[in-house]
């Protein structure tokens, strides 16, 4: 008996000591939110994501390294709308961490304080990956990430009511910049405007309802499967060879180049990776050069043409 | 009764009114109705009024924006953004809840609800009624799936929140058993919420948590059939009614410790030994990264078990065992995607050794009883690999080993061959979506007396609700 309690337990004496001390431990689904959650926090938030962005937030494993982080988290900070169903909810049960479940100050659904676009008449797995309760890819509207900004302040104050003006603080000097960061977006965008793309997933249905852009087609087929050929071939003859189909062919960082080039070899299209969060272009450094950087990519394409 | 009779009164009443006050009344109502229209239309001109002022409030903003005006400019927002920029929340409605839509309705508390379908179509060069592993009896539900085509189990699970502190899981297979349609009990469980300090308890019917496979439904084995000693060891699956305590350590990586004590009364304990808790199992896992790419999981873990007239073997002359039985597992898991994006490639390499010690004593239908002290080991190792989206490809290698037992036991089921039982499996599958699974599986099995070469087919299908997947 003995020694079953030295086997078990000894690991256990070694490691105490190394537990970190921090006010507010975020977990952050995506990089977006943890960024956020920096920007609000500052000095006082010790923030890590789940994701980066080169990863595919619907599709990664509950790993044991994220477990033990929700574990110790006071703030879990995600998109939600199902976009994590595969593997946040495991993640959540596994790590026995009652602050944190949904329903508690400790879970914050980014998607939850926004307006969702995309909400599905029916639900039907024939038609796909769906997500019942609309788009999941709310970060590509800025406005979306201020109102998200406001929710996680309260958020913190209240798990940490000691600093609760500190997060204040941080709150209304965030939105400040971020509300002159967006009008001079705005002011930049205007002559994207009407312009058509063509995406991989739909996973900018709010940057396009921001900048007025209209999605003609995406490359899967139906979301969640990837681009067949049969499906490349009835866009290309949709879309034609001399370029006036649309104005672009975009895709995230993580989804394969294979298809959208295809594409812009037959239709003359112009094909661009744009960031789809913080990190995933060597500009999008923050959530401002992420939004910098996606009109740097859509205004060049424009200039371009 | 009553609510229906005042309806049809009122029913009456409506249908009786224009016929019989309609003309009296009809100069009163008319001037009632003008007066009523036209204080509306004085308060709709109104409302309007102020709409159009607002509207032309948004539309022609002051001075300098105006000359932009003309052309399309990036939708703002309704209202013109006032300093500080202030954000309108949107109302929350929570998604990762058991109860996520309309609350009006009693079946918004129903439980998530699945269903995965499973069938299978094997070949074999020897019946594989008659299998069996030389000096390695099989026990509980292990065992090669019928020749033919069949249907494997049709799994049905309903989950959901108790209340805030609780929530449950209940996993009903149905099988078919000797052409009968038999519902199982594989899990029913209740588990707690909000223990502090990464406490968890689980009372019920569970998978006991150990080794890697133990606790993983039929639906995401990487393989149609349990490894051999799975199926020696643990009788495919070992599960078994009881309370799991569950620790997850505050450390920077992960390291969980997991403590059951169980009734004892399947594979393999047996008999419900020792007043009704005949089982114990104690075990650790811990795991990481290894850069952006590349995660691990190393688990160990002991069952101790009293057993008490287990069955094993034959089902019609099956062995008994009475005594104790000490199993240790450990087991490690390495699974590579390419910056973790396991949607495009994907592989991972798995192996778990066990090793089993029984002391007490044998009955055997032909022979006296006899006293039994042996150890026995098994190992397997296996890898799948995904180089493409939709497709699998995997291979497996099992191999046991044990002590030869005194020659009393000669010529009885415990006895084993001269070489250690081997078998090789490769495997290939396709999954249109992470619903569907469609899979080629050979066998290559020296575990019998006379090898055997496997063929087998199987689908699986879910619908519903689908739980996340553990690592």
């Amino acid at each position: 008996m003995q020694k079953i309690i030295r086997v078990f337990l000894l690991p256990v004496l070694f490691l105490l000591p190394v537990m970190a001390e921090a006010d507010i431990r975020v977990f952050a689904c995506e990089p977006e939110w943890s960024a956020l959650a920096e920007e609000i926090g500052g000095e006082l938030v010790t923030a890590t994501s789940a994701t980066h962005a080169l990863q595919d937030p619907h599709y990664v494993e509950a790993r044991p390294s994220l477990i033990s982080k929700v574990r110790k988290a006071d703030l879990v900070v995600c998109s939600g709308a199902q976009l994590e169903i595969g593997w946040l909810p495991m993640l959540l049960s596994k790590s026995n961490n009652p602050r944190v479940l949904p329903g508690k100050e400790g879970f914050l659904e980014a998607s939850s304080v926004v307006q969702r676009l995309g909400i599905p008449d029916s639900i039907d797995r024939a038609q796909g990956d769906m997500h019942p309760q609309g788009n999941p890819h709310i970060q590509m509207n800025p406005h979306n990430i201020a109102r998200v900004a406001r929710a996680m302040g309260d958020r913190m104050a209240q798990i940490d009511p000691e600093n609760a003006q500190s997060y204040a603080r941080g709150t209304t000097d965030f939105l400040e910049r971020w509300g002159e960061a967006v009008s001079g977006w705005e002011s930049r965008a205007r002559p994207l405007a009407g312009k058509r793309v063509v995406c991989h997933h739909q996973s900018w249905i709010y940057l396009e309802d921001w900048l007025q852009l209209e999605e003609v087609a995406t490359l899967e087929p139906v979301p969640g499967i990837p681009p067949t050929a049969s499906h490349l071939s009835a866009l290309l003859s949709e879309l034609g060879t001399d370029g006036s189909g649309a104005d672009a062919i975009i895709r995230a960082p993580f989804q394969s180049a294979k298809a959208s080039e295809w594409l812009q070899d037959r239709t003359g299209i112009p094909a661009v990776m744009l960031p789809l969060t913080v990190g995933g272009s060597e500009a999008a450094t923050s959530l401002f050069g992420l939004f910098d950087d996606v009109l740097d990519r859509l205004l060049a394409l424009q200039a371009g043409s | 009764m009553i609510v229906r009779s005042r309806h049809l009164l009122l029913a009456c009443v409506l249908l009786m009114s224009p016929s019989a006050f309609a003309q009296q009344d009809q100069d009163a109502e008319l001037k009632a109705l003008r007066e009523e229209v036209r204080q509306m239309r004085q308060e709709y001109e109104a409302r309007i009024a102020d709409l159009e002022a607002r509207l032309d409030a948004t539309e022609n903003p002051p001075a300098e924006t105006r000359s932009l005006a003309a052309e399309p400019a990036p939708k703002l927002e309704a209202e013109p953004e006032t300093e500080p920029y202030d954000p309108k929340p949107y109302e929350p409605e929570p998604v990762y809840s058991a109860q996520t839509v309309s609350v009006a309705r009693d079946s918004s508390f129903n439980p998530a609800i699945g269903v995965t379908f499973q069938g299978q179509a094997w070949s074999y060069e020897h019946d594989p009624e008659d299998y069996m592993i030389p000096g390695f009896p099989l026990g509980g539900e292990a065992g090669p799936a019928p020749e033919g085509l069949s249907l494997a189990e049709t799994e049905i699970t309903m989950s959901a929140n108790v209340d805030d502190k609780f929530t449950a899981m209940l996993t009903v297979p149905i099988v078919i058993e000797d052409g009968d349609v038999v519902v199982e009990l594989e899990e029913a469980w209740v588990e707690t919420l909000a223990l502090p300090g990464g406490l968890a308890l689980r009372m019920g019917r569970f998978f006991a948590d150990i080794g890697y496979l133990n606790n993983r439904h039929f639906h995401s084995w990487d393989f149609a059939d349990q490894p051999l000693a799975y199926q020696v060891f643990l009788g495919n699956q070992y599960i078994d009614d009881g309370l799991q305590l569950r620790w997850l350590a505050p450390t920077d990586f992960y390291l969980e410790f997991i403590g059951e004590v169980l009734r004892g009364d399947r594979y393999p304990a047996g008999g419900a030994a020792n007043s009704g808790v005949g089982s114990t199992t104690l075990g650790f896992k811990t795991g990481g990264d290894v850069g952006i790419s590349n995660s691990w999981l190393f688990g160990f873990s002991w069952l101790s078990a009293d057993a008490d007239e287990r069955e094993s073997g034959d089902e019609d002359e099956p062995l008994l065992f009475t005594g104790d039985t000490d199993l240790y597992i450990a087991d490690f898991v390495w699974k590579w995607a390419p910056n973790g994006n396991s949607r495009q490639q994907n592989f991972t390499f798995q192996a778990e050794y066990m090793w089993r010690n029984e002391s007490g004593f044998y009955q055997l239908p032909s022979v006296e009883d006899g006293p039994w002290d042996y150890d026995q080991s098994g190992w397997y190792a296996q890898a799948v690999y995904q180089p493409f989206p939709r497709w699998r490809f995997g291979v497996r290698y099992d191999r046991l080993s044990g002590d030869t037992p005194d020659m009393i036991w000669a010529g009885t089921p415990l006895y084993p061959l001269g070489d250690d039982p081997t078998r090789y499996s490769w495997m290939v599958d396709w999954s249109n979506s992470e619903f569907s699974r469609l899979r080629f599986q050979y066998n290559h099995d020296s575990a019998t007396e006379m090898t055997d070469n496997q063929f087998g087919l199987q689908y699986i299908f879910s619908i519903g609700a689908h739980g996340a997947h553990t690592f």
